[in-house]
């Protein structure tokens, strides 16, 4: 092989993926210069696209290339000219031409060839476009003709010696910025293989599991050189691992570039009129993700057009612009990338959903009227649903929205629907970041040691001691915890795997339970496991093929001690465990409506002391949040103590004071936070003891002071505090505080 | 040339070989993390310089009796298509060559499920070896908890 024809192969990769670039740019200018026709900016770039490509296919011998991005360049140079306007027809002609010019490249990727394939029509489509113009507004048309077919090859820098004071100065202002800006571009930027980034990306993540073996390593060691060094690889493994992971970063503007494109081609088919705003495509997202939400993007998409938005005269008859819209939305948040796609459509007819569900037999009549209208409209997540009422050529075709969800589902991400009949339709999907390197909980169970992704944990909950025996109840044989008042389906983790004996937990009789509360997309369960390490960076390495059958497995990582622990797939498991199933939950529900009128009395209650004797109550609905203040935070105003919280000053209650009682506070400060018209009130008390719940019966005959009354709370007499009294007494204190304050 | 080389090892007493070019290497007893809910066959996971390898028990595999309690398996880790999988065997041997003449069809010796995942035997001086069809021996789904027959298998 001679080293001139590797040169040469080198060029032709370069021009690919130039061209490539050059396509996508021109999808998106076309459009956008729909929008704005006399934009000579937009227009100078997509000429120069065009002039690119079919100077550099001249140049490397690809006639038809050539002769496709002629013509087009032929009908753009015009238009640059100011002898043509842009119009649907001539836009239409253009993109045609966009997607002729694409072919043949990837033809020429794959074979090395411009292929057998027929680009004559493309080529009179545009040479009629030309033609209908010159006919039109020129009165020489032959004469035109010829001038602009030859005048056009020439590079754009030609145009400054063309004698038009029109648009030459346009044309030569925008050129030369952007020539200064590729220059300095180009200085700083490198291409770089995805292949050489992927293996960058396991190394780093072999890495990061060789820092994790160190440190716990250095934990058990004397030596302080090594404990430093340790601390020392452990930042540098941090600051790299942060910097590769954001060399594979792309903005979702990538994905976003060819929508606008899409939109108009559909709404043209469709005979709608639809505009599309997008918002935050700066937003970034882990290379193989934004491959991952490709497809589904584009079908939400389609479905807003074809089902969201209605046709110019229906919206013009609901008293809405005849343009409907469409409306795409990035942005970063916890860590997430949430991306919502939302249309001012006719939204989701949740009645005609109901009603389709049930003939289709994915629910019964029972379940439906149960359903609130937001599960409802989520029902077309189910597979097997489309709600057309007929196929399209664009959507309808049943394989739909439960592929959308399926295919996020997997790169960890969840859906939302949310639809107001008459005002459009919010899809909203919450995506990691990254997939390679992730935070997770270890867990154990049955003597194994388990990851569970952290985006699925919602909370831990320990029930030891008499709780252990108590927290744990069965309904219909289902075991449930009730956490806060609400029914958490139960999963024993244990049991699922067929690990260990299963012992006494199964009936929670002894000894401490571990629950791990988990979120799936809809639903939320506990998972009882046998012990909680740790929360630990894992690399996400996936399984051998023999175990892709197992379902409830998300992949494989190496711990700190160099063995392996899998991952757990949450949605798998609760599939597995049918906690998601809806029989299953109507079980649950159903059976939890027999006790509503027991549940009901039931009650939760936030128990706490105040001085040396008084063990006191109140309902923990009313609490807004537990917090905690070093007395040295806490200022004074007039008479009165407060804090700055969250922004604002709250003004604090001490319950001892209340009571007349000599309570100590402590240091910190323990603070029960409410929400009282808007503002923060904080009651000081000087122990929290426990949540508990239950049904109580409030004996008021001793009602006293800022108590309603007393009860027996596990098994204690307990004082209920009279909120109503204490947030009427606090805002009474913040009232005169502010008087004092304004003094 | 009509020589092969195989890497060997032993099963229950039987002989066996792989061809040379499909081992990556052999290594001593690893500690293993168990899969729960996968196929008995699936020995577990092992770490193999940070890439996770699925061992396959080729004992179980084979229809063959269990390892016995305390002996430990040796691992063979094979390249296949879907990356490095790892055979436990109860002992490794050599590296043997071996001529095309001396090859055969499978022996009666075998029956059931190893018939199906012997491509043949060498008939070497004193014993025989066995060829394994590795392909086939490593297609194990979990899907369905480990029914898969080897007839399955190997379609």
């Amino acid at each position: 092989m001679s080293t001139a024809i590797e040169g040469m192969e080198e060029i032709i990769k370069e021009f690919l993926v130039e061209s490539a670039e050059g396509l996508d740019l021109l999808d998106r200018d076309l459009v956008a210069l729909e929008q704005d026709p006399s934009s000579r900016e937009l227009l100078g770039e997509v000429f120069r696209a065009v002039h690119t490509i079919k100077g550099t296919s001249g140049v490397l011998g690809y006639p038809q290339l050539e002769k496709v991005a002629h013509v087009g360049e032929n009908l753009l140079s015009r238009m640059r000219d100011g002898k043509l306007v842009l119009n649907p027809a001539i836009t239409s002609g253009l993109l045609a031409m966009v997607d002729a010019l694409r072919r043949l490249l990837s033809e020429l990727e794959q074979h090395g060839n411009e292929g057998a394939g027929d680009y004559a029509a493309v080529v009179r489509q545009l040479e009629a476009l030309l033609a209908e113009s010159q006919a039109a507004p020129e009165p020489k048309p032959e004469a035109a003709r010829t001038a602009t077919a030859v005048e056009a090859p020439p590079a754009p820098a030609n145009i400054d010696t063309v004698p038009e004071p029109n648009p030459a100065p346009g044309a030569a202002a925008t050129a030369s910025p952007d020539l200064a800006k590729d220059t300095a571009v180009g200085g700083s930027n490198i291409r770089v293989d995805v292949g050489l980034l992927d293996k960058m990306m396991n190394l780093v993540g072999e890495l990061v599991l060789a820092r994790n073996q160190i440190l716990q390593c250095s934990s058990s060691q004397t030596d302080a050189a090594f404990f430093n060094a340790a601390q020392r690889l452990n930042l540098i493994t941090t600051e790299l691992q942060e910097g590769v992971m954001k060399t594979r970063m792309q903005p979702i503007g990538n994905v976003w570039s060819r929508f606008p494109r899409l939109v108009r081609d559909l709404a043209l088919q469709c005979g709608k009129q639809v505009t599309i705003e997008m918002e935050g495509s700066e937003t970034e997202l882990d290379k193989t993700i934004i491959e991952a939400i490709k497809d589904p993007l584009t079908h939400i998409l389609r479905n807003s057009l074809d089902h969201g938005i209605e046709k110019p005269e229906l919206r013009l008859q609901a008293g809405k612009p005849a343009s409907g819209r469409l409306h795409l939305r990035a942005y970063h948040e916890g860590g997430q990338v949430n991306i919502e796609i939302g249309d001012d459509g006719a939204g989701i007819d949740s009645e005609g959903v109901k009603q389709k569900a049930v003939q289709r037999g994915l629910i019964n009549a029972q379940q439906a009227e149960r359903m609130s209208e937001r599960e409802l409209t989520n029902l077309v997540f189910l597979p097997g649903f489309s709600t057309a009422e007929k196929v399209t050529n664009v959507s309808g075709r049943g394989v739909g929205m439960d592929v959308v969800k399926t295919n996020i589902e997997k790169i960890g991400g969840t859906v939302d629907l949310q639809s107001v009949r008459g005002q459009g339709t919010t899809l909203k999907i919450k995506i990691p970041l990254t997939l390679a390197i992730i935070p997770a909980l270890i867990v154990s169970s049955g003597g194994e040691r388990f990851a569970i992704p952290q985006v699925s944990l919602l909370e831990l909950v320990r029930l030891d001691g008499s709780q252990g025996a108590s927290g744990i109840e069965h309904i219909q044989g289902v075991p449930v915890h009730r956490l806060r008042g609400r029914l958490l389906p139960l999963v024993f983790l244990n049991l699922e795997l067929g690990l260990g004996t299963g012992n006494s937990v199964r009936h929670g009789t002894e000894g401490t339970n571990n629950i791990v509360v988990l979120q799936t997309d809809t639903h939320q369960f506990g998972l009882v496991v046998d012990d909680i390490n740790d929360t630990e960076e894992i690399v996400v390495k996936p399984l051998g093929k023999q175990l892709k059958g197992i379902s409830c497995f998300a992949g494989a990582t190496i711990m700190g001690d160099g063995q392996v622990a899998l991952i757990l797939d949450v949605l798998g498991i609760a599939q597995m465990a049918s906690v998601v199933t809806e029989v299953h939950e109507q079980a649950v529900t159903g059976s939890a409506g027999m006790d509503a009128a027991a549940r009901a009395a039931r009650q939760s209650w936030l128990l706490f002391r105040s001085g040396e004797n008084s063990r006191l109550a109140l309902p923990l609905s009313a609490v807004a949040r537990l917090e905690e203040f070093s007395l040295t935070k806490v200022e004074r105003s007039g008479d009165d103590e407060v804090v700055q919280y969250r922004g604002e000053i709250m003004p604090l209650v001490r319950m001892s004071h209340l009571l007349h009682e000599n309570g100590s506070g402590g240091d910190p400060l323990q603070v029960v936070v409410f929400l009282a018209r808007g503002r923060s009130i904080g009651l000081v008390v000087d122990r929290i003891e426990d949540i508990t719940d239950e049904a109580v019966e409030v004996r008021n005959d001793e009602r006293r002071g800022f108590l309603l009354g007393s009860a027996v709370i596990q098994q204690k007499v307990t004082d209920i505090v009279d909120l109503q009294q204490v947030l009427a007494h606090a805002a009474q204190v913040a009232a005169a505080e502010a008087m004092t304050g304004g003094n | 040339m009509a020589e092969q080389q195989f890497c060997t090892f032993y099963l229950d007493g039987l002989f066996f070989g792989i061809e040379v070019e499909k081992v990556q290497e052999v290594i001593r007893h690893q500690a293993m993390t168990r899969v729960p809910l996968a196929p008995k066959l699936i020995g577990g996971l092992i770490n193999l310089r940070g890439q996770i390898v699925t061992a396959i028990d080729l004992r179980l595999r084979l229809g063959l009796p269990e390892r016995g309690a305390g002996a430990l398996p040796m691992n063979v880790v094979a390249r296949s298509e879907d990356g490095a999988v790892s055979l436990l065997v109860d002992e490794i041997a050599d590296v043997v060559e071996v001529s095309e003449e001396a090859f055969e069809q499978p022996p009666d010796t075998l029956q059931g499920e190893a018939r199906a995942l012997v491509r043949g035997v060498y008939k070497l001086p004193g014993k025989l070896l066995h060829v394994l069809a590795l392909r086939q021996a490593i297609a194990v789904d979990s899907q369905n908890h480990g029914s898969t027959s080897c007839l399955e298998a190997s379609t």
